[in-house]
This record gives C-alpha cells, sequence and structure tokens, in this order.
C-alpha cells in the first residue's frame, strides 16, 4: 500500500509542488541584505578596529611606554623605542609602530595598557593605497586617537560596568 | 525590379530585425528578471546598483563580455570552435520565424510549422557537441555528451507530446493550433484540459531541452566546472548564454501556443473587451511560463544523471504514449468539444 501511495505522490508531483510553495513564500519576504554603503549594522562598543593612542584632557599623551602591549602582542606587530622626553626627563616612546598587516587585532595591546593609551577604536573601514603605509607611526596613532577621542571615550565608558 | 527587391528582400529583413531585436533585449531583461527572481526566493535583493533597481545589470554585463577576449585554446580545432557558438544561436533565433504573436502578426505561416519547430531545436545540440569537442578539453566533452544525451531522450517525449496537440488540432500549422483551440468557454478551451499530463510533460522536457535547472547536469558547476562551454569566453560565450536565454524564452512562447491558447483571451468572448484575443495575452502566458523557469531553478535541486534518464525513458515516453491513445480516443469520439474551432 505505501509504495501505492508514492507512486501516486511522485507522479502527482506533490513533493515537487510543496517546494516551489515554499519557495513563492520566500520570495515575498523581507530581505535580509544590508545595502552596506548606504546601510550598516549596529556596531557592538566593543569592536576591535584600526588602533590609536589616546591623550588626557590636557593634552598630556597616556603612554609611559611600559612596553606591555609590545610584549603581549602575539604577532609580533608593535615596535617601541623609548627615552626620557627633552623637556621633562619624563619617559616617553620616541617610536610607536604597528603593522596593520601583522596585527590581528586580538585586543590584547588595548587589555594590557595600564593608562588607557593604546585602544582599538570601532573604525574599519580604512585602506592604503602605497607600500608601507600598512605601517602606522606613533604621529598617526595620536591623530587618530584625537580625531575619534569623542567616540573612544563614549565606547569606554559604556563598558566600563563590565571590565 | 526594384519593386521585386523590395518585396522579397526588404520587407522580410524588416520583419525579421522587429523579431530578433526585441527578442535580444528580451534576453537582457530576461537574465537580469532571473537574478532578481532567485534572489529574492533567496531572501536576497539581486542585483540593484547599476540603473534604477538594477535594470541596467545586464546591458553592463553584455558589454563586460563583448570587450574581453576570446581565448582559443592551443589543442582547439579553430574552425569548430568558432562555428559552434554560431551553430547554437542560429537555430535558437530561426525557430522564432514560424512562432504565430497573434492571429496576423507572424513571419512564416509554414504548413509544416512545428516540424520546422522540431528541426530547429534539436539542431541546437549540434553547437553543444560541436563546441565540446572542439575544445578538446575533458570538461567540455562531457558536458557536451550528457547533454546530447539528455536532450535527445527529452526530444522523443516531447515530440509524442506534440502528436496529442497534432492529434487534436489536426494541423501541423502553429496559427491553425491556436485557432483550434478558440471556442466560447475562454480558457477552458484550450489543450491543457484534456491533455493535463502531456502539457506537464511537456513543459519538463522543455526545461530538460534547454539544459535547465534542475536538468543542469550538463553544466553542473560543481562536477564538471561549466560543461561545454567551459573553454569558451567573451563574446563566444556570450553567444552561448544567448541561445540558451533564447530557447528559454521560445519554450515558454510554445507551451502558450500549442497548450494555452496562444493569442487567445483566457476570459469567455463575451466579456467586452478582455474577452478579445491579441498578441499581450501570448505575452503574458509566455511570461508566465518563463517564470516557471525561473522558479524551479530556486526550488530544486539538480537531478542525478541515472535519475534523469530513468525520468525521461520510462516514466515521460510511456505516459506520453497513453495520452497519445487517449487524445486519438477523445477526438474520433468526439468526447471533447474543443478542437473544432469557432
Amino acid at each position: 500500500m505505501s509504495r501505492i501511495t508514492h507512486y501516486f505522490k511522485s507522479l502527482l508531483l506533490i513533493e515537487l509542488f510543496r517546494g516551489m510553495a515554499l519557495t513563492i513564500r520566500y520570495m515575498f519576504k523581507p530581505k535580509y541584505t544590508v545595502r552596506y554603503p548606504m546601510e550598516h549594522i549596529p556596531k557592538s562598543n566593543r569592536f576591535r578596529g584600526l588602533h590609536a593612542l589616546r591623550r588626557y584632557a590636557n593634552g598630556e599623551e597616556r603612554c609611559i611606554a611600559c612596553k606591555l602591549c609590545e610584549a603581549v602582542c602575539p604577532a609580533l606587530a608593535i615596535t617601541i623605542d623609548s627615552a626620557p622626553r627633552a623637556s621633562d626627563g619624563q619617559r616617553r616612546t620616541t617610536r610607536y609602530d604597528i603593522d596593520l598587516f601583522k596585527c590581528i587585532f586580538c585586543g590584547f595591546c588595548e587589555e594590557s595598557c595600564p593608562v588607557d593609551s593604546i585602544v582599538e577604536t570601532s573604525i574599519h573601514e580604512y585602506h592604503f593605497e602605497h607600500r608601507g603605509e600598512n605601517v602606522v607611526n606613533k604621529l598617526q596613532l595620536l591623530a587618530i586617537g584625537d580625531r575619534f577621542e569623542k567616540q573612544i571615550a563614549a565606547d569606554r565608558t559604556q563598558d566600563a560596568a563590565y571590565r | 525590379m526594384a519593386d521585386l527587391l523590395f518585396h522579397q528582400l526588404l520587407i522580410p529583413v524588416l520583419y525579421i530585425v522587429a523579431i530578433v531585436l526585441p527578442l535580444i533585449i528580451a534576453v537582457a531583461m530576461f537574465v537580469y528578471w532571473e537574478r532578481k527572481v532567485i534572489g529574492w526566493m533567496h531572501v536576497r535583493m539581486g542585483p540593484n546598483k547599476i540603473g534604477p533597481f538594477g535594470l541596467l545589470q545586464a546591458f553592463a554585463d553584455v558589454v563586460k563580455l563583448l570587450i574581453k577576449e576570446v581565448i582559443l585554446p592551443t589543442t582547439a580545432n579553430r574552425f569548430l570552435y568558432y562555428l559552434a557558438p554560431m551553430l547554437t544561436l542560429v537555430p535558437a533565433l530561426a525557430a522564432w520565424a514560424v512562432i504565430p504573436f497573434s492571429s496576423k502578426m507572424v513571419l512564416s505561416n509554414a504548413n509544416a510549422g512545428v516540424l520546422y519547430l522540431l528541426a530547429m531545436t534539436s539542431l541546437g545540440v549540434y553547437g553543444i557537441i560541436l563546441a565540446g569537442w572542439a575544445s578538446n578539453s575533458r570538461y567540455a566533452l562531457l558536458g557536451a555528451m550528457r547533454s546530447a544525451a539528455q536532450v535527445i531522450s527529452y526530444e522523443l517525449a516531447m515530440g509524442l507530446c506534440l502528436v496529442c496537440v497534432l492529434v487534436l488540432a489536426g494541423s501541423l500549422n502553429l496559427t491553425d493550433i491556436v485557432n483550434a483551440q478558440a471556442g466560447h468557454k475562454g480558457f477552458l478551451d484550450w489543450f491543457w484540459l484534456p491533455l493535463l499530463p502531456v502539457f506537464v510533460i511537456y513543459f519538463i522536457s522543455g526545461v530538460a531541452e534547454t539544459n535547465r535547472a534542475p536538468f543542469d547536469v550538463a553544466e553542473g558547476e560543481s562536477e564538471i566546472v561549466a560543461g561545454f562551454h567551459v573553454e569558451y569566453s567573451g563574446s563566444a560565450f556570450a553567444i552561448f548564454f544567448l541561445a540558451e536565454y533564447a530557447n528559454m524564452i521560445l519554450v515558454s512562447f510554445l507551451s502558450a501556443v500549442l497548450f494555452m491558447g496562444g493569442w487567445l483571451s483566457p476570459f469567455p468572448s463575451s466579456w467586452g473587451f478582455i474577452g478579445q484575443g491579441g498578441f499581450p495575452w501570448l505575452l503574458i502566458k509566455a511570461f508566465l511560463f518563463s517564470f516557471f523557469f525561473l522558479w524551479f531553478r530556486a526550488s530544486f535541486p539538480r537531478y542525478r544523471y541515472d535519475q534523469i534518464m530513468r525520468l525521461g525513458w520510462k516514466v515521460f515516453i510511456p505516459i506520453a504514449i497513453v495520452w497519445v491513445l487517449v487524445a486519438g480516443c477523445l477526438k474520433y469520439f468526439g468526447w471533447v468539444t474543443i478542437g473544432t474551432g469557432v
């Protein structure tokens, strides 16, 4: 008996029609597509994107050249040189390079930093046009930090309760 | 002399252009429509960047294909390699000569229109076989052989379906076939009702004949890359593409003409304006059938090769043969009121 019903089922294409009914229902569903450059999906405040070096409110750079980030970096992407600053003899970096091609955006540098200097911002839309631009130096990192300080600070305050 | 030249040459050429040019534009829009529909069924959006709603996408693709290099494989047979795309395209376009667009609009009102159509649609497979062989590539050859075997198997079932139509209509002329479906009951007069199984078989065979999903083993991407046209690039590939889509539209028009009353209105003729037949009706029907091609592609996984052969030989052909007898009885004993015309 089951063979006979199966025979008629396949002959009358019942399962095929059910499949087609499913696809036609899906045709009218709202689409999942995000039209990317025009639309964005919401981003977490913990998003780990392009790096930045922050400053205190009085304009003093936070980094004290402790080199913890350089030590913890699993990809060896960070290179730091340090020397006493000429004006007041404080320990400061003379060189702070991040190779963005080596970086795996793990966020360890940010976690290891005792003064919240090196951070990963939520910027992820950037590009390079020439060889060597993948290595960002201290000045560039500070500039990014200055430019996006408001966003960086807001993200950190939002996340502070969970750290 | 000039008069003769005008009537014998210029007018037919103008007619041909008037059919082929809209057809090529229809193919371009059909490619766009396919990507759109399949996108929607995948809960995506499909092309939406070029032009309003992505309408110019197909034209952008055409330009891209035309300015690309046609690469000739070193071991290929140069003459046949270049001949094959043309051999596929020419029958696909030539078949349109006998399609009646309305009661008066037909390029060639041939008496044996159906036979001509069968001949033309079968010729296309030579182009595919030649393309596969001339490329001198294993994938291409495998794809060509699969395609040839499949087209030949389904040609039989398709031919038997056409026999049923011919029995009921009593004519090989496509215009006469449509006229035979005219009646007072609108769409209930058409051949799809007494020939329902045959109609289904015809359309499925049409999908198989054009090597479309779910019968696209000839170009099964996961197994043989792209089948017979794997070595073709640029405009040569575009020609294969054009032929395939022109064939799909042709099968849609043929299903409408043979089983769905061609240009006839689905409503009774007493209903006034919408009861009158005309080209728009044929266009609507063909559009619906071509939508089925895309619907199938979005719904069904590809058939296994032996399943395709089993379906063609052990299911479709027996049913079609039985229905030839049924159609003969219907006609002989006059059990159906159709087939008499108005």
